[in-house]
């Protein structure tokens, strides 16, 4: 089997998984308990949130364990916007983030709050100088994701950092799909507030971080025990997290050479998909992008029936948005860059990852090439 | 007896994907795909699904009250292509009567059942024929009426 769906997950990393499996054995622990196993256990946690914050560039106190990127955004959006109600009630973010981050904007506007979405340019960067003018003296929050999920093009966090911090503003990144696989330092980011996903760094589901920044204001979304500082409540998934931190700990020692090596191998299956398969299109191909990602438009044929076309053929892909599968409504982030609806449907994300060698990719632009001619002998439009 | 060493949910086996063996089937060779020609067509059908962007077109040529030749192209996801495709393999060689009354219950039924979510593609080409026939009525009447 090829798998080409790193951006929906990843395979555990062999020795992430040994690393789980000594600390389900071994440390099984409470971390909160008062005696010599729960001790043990909160040694053990407080190792795997000192190799995080090392590997990535912050205070160990700084990294608040959870349990999905899906959560960790939660925590920053309504943490914030809880601690800072008195003093606004304006949310920026952008109209191409994920459902995460959109979909708990929906709800704080059902709560009362302002959420500006600023839009993309058709290279699906958004549009800073939008961006910069939406904020007003009652803007308590901007959100913007390092780099999209569907595409893979980097927006530019840096800059509107700049900008939120020259107005006191808190700045939340949603870098789930940059945590481990761009060579960055948290805190050349800029953010208060940055989420990161344990599976998709060859880590395991169940175990996510926010990392919040000192001084950031944060209220809890979840009441119970004192647990991160108060701020997640819950007894610690402690092998997932030491999972999580041995993956973040492997995934950035590698990211530098890892990045280049993905890029070359994005760039031969761009070329070659182009001089294979007449009138395709790269989506954001003009943008930077995280290296492991390319999106594709094969216009007049649907992006579903290619996926089952390569499936059959012992290749996995996507379309856009894992969550979104089941949902006939097409990417909202390639509707957000302009493209028709039918071109949304008809577009695949394809993203690479550890496995991935240079032989996979001309077969898969084999396999692409066979099932797009098949399905344009059918299709209608 | 061999033991089964393939696991229910691994990938390449019928498990792991939400479609039955003949709905794969009509989706790798699906029947009657192209178009027919001027001359040939009695009737054409065109119809879109609103909700998920599918489109489907449809030929028919018809004799001795009958439908002799029947050809499809469809846009759209896995289900659609194969329904299509199922749908003129029940109306071929059936006379206008018996291809008023294919439902779209019919279609699944030949597939073997079709994905829950899936369902409404199973109408497009009932639709289409529908609309084939009617076109077939209106160019039937424009004829009888014109001098």
């Amino acid at each position: 089997m090829i798998y080409l769906d790193h951006n929906a997950t990843t395979p555990l990393h062999p020795q992430v998984l040994e690393a789980m499996a000594t600390c389900l054995r071994e440390h099984w622990g409470n971390p909160s308990s008062p005696h010599s196993l729960g001790n043990q256990a909160r040694l053990v946690m407080q190792r795997a949130r000192e190799r995080i914050a090392e590997s990535l560039g912050c205070g160990p106190s700084e990294v608040v364990f959870c349990s999905s990127g899906t959560e960790a955004d939660n925590l920053a959006l309504r943490g914030v916007a809880r601690a800072l109600r008195a003093r606004g009630d304006h949310i920026v973010t952008t109209a191409i983030e994920h459902h995460a981050v959109l979909h708990t904007c929906d709800a704080l506007e059902e709560e009362g709050f302002r959420i500006t979405r600023v839009p993309v340019d058709p290279q699906g960067v958004v549009d800073i100088e939008a961006l910069h003018r939406s904020l007003t003296d009652q803007t308590i929050l901007i959100s913007v994701m390092h780099a999209n999920n569907e595409t893979g093009v980097l927006q530019p966090v840096e800059e509107i950092a700049g900008m939120a911090a020259r107005r006191g503003i808190p700045f939340h990144v949603d870098a789930v799909q940059t945590a481990g696989r761009l060579p960055f330092r948290l805190r050349d980011l800029g953010a208060g507030l940055v989420s990161l996903s344990g599976h998709k760094l060859y880590g395991p589901r169940g175990a996510a971080a926010l990392i919040v920044r000192e001084g950031t204001p944060l209220q809890p979304i979840l009441t119970g025990g004192s647990h991160e500082r108060g701020l997640r409540a819950g007894t610690e998934n402690l092998a997932g997290l030491v999972g999580l931190a041995k993956a973040v700990e492997l995934a950035v020692q590698d990211a530098a050479q890892e990045s280049r090596r993905l890029e070359g191998l994005r760039d031969h299956l761009e070329e070659r998909l182009v001089s294979a398969i007449p009138g395709i299109r790269l989506n954001g191909a003009q943008a930077r992008r995280v290296p492991n990602t390319s999106n594709v438009t094969f216009p007049g044929v649907d992006g579903e029936s290619i996926i089952l076309g390569l499936d059959l053929a012992g290749i996995c892909v996507s379309t856009g948005s894992a969550c979104s599968t089941g949902e006939p409504e097409p990417s909202h982030v390639l509707r957000e860059m302009g493209l028709s609806r039918r071109d949304a449907q008809g577009s695949l994300r394809l993203s690479l990852g550890r496995s991935t060698r240079q032989e996979d990719l001309d077969l898969t632009v084999q396999a692409l090439a066979d099932t797009v001619a098949r399905l344009r002998r059918i299709t209608s439009v | 007896m061999e033991r089964e060493t393939k696991t229910e949910g691994e990938p390449g086996h019928g498990p792991a994907l939400p479609y039955t063996k003949a709905l794969l089937e009509h989706f790798v060779n699906p029947r009657n795909v192209g178009e027919l020609s001027e001359e040939e067509t009695d009737g054409f059908g065109l119809v879109g699904d609103p909700g998920c962007g599918d489109q489907m077109k449809l030929w028919i040529s018809v004799s001795d009250e009958r439908i002799q030749k029947i050809a499809f192209k469809s846009f759209g996801c896995p289900g659609a292509i194969a329904t299509s495709s199922a749908l003129t393999t029940l109306a071929e060689g059936r006379t206008l009567g018996e291809a008023r009354r294919i439902t779209d219950d019919d279609v699944i039924q030949l597939l073997g059942g079709i994905p829950e979510h899936k369902r409404h593609c199973s109408l497009l080409g009932v639709r289409a024929l529908q609309a084939a026939l009617e076109d077939r009525e209106k160019r039937l009447q424009q004829k009888a009426t014109r001098p």
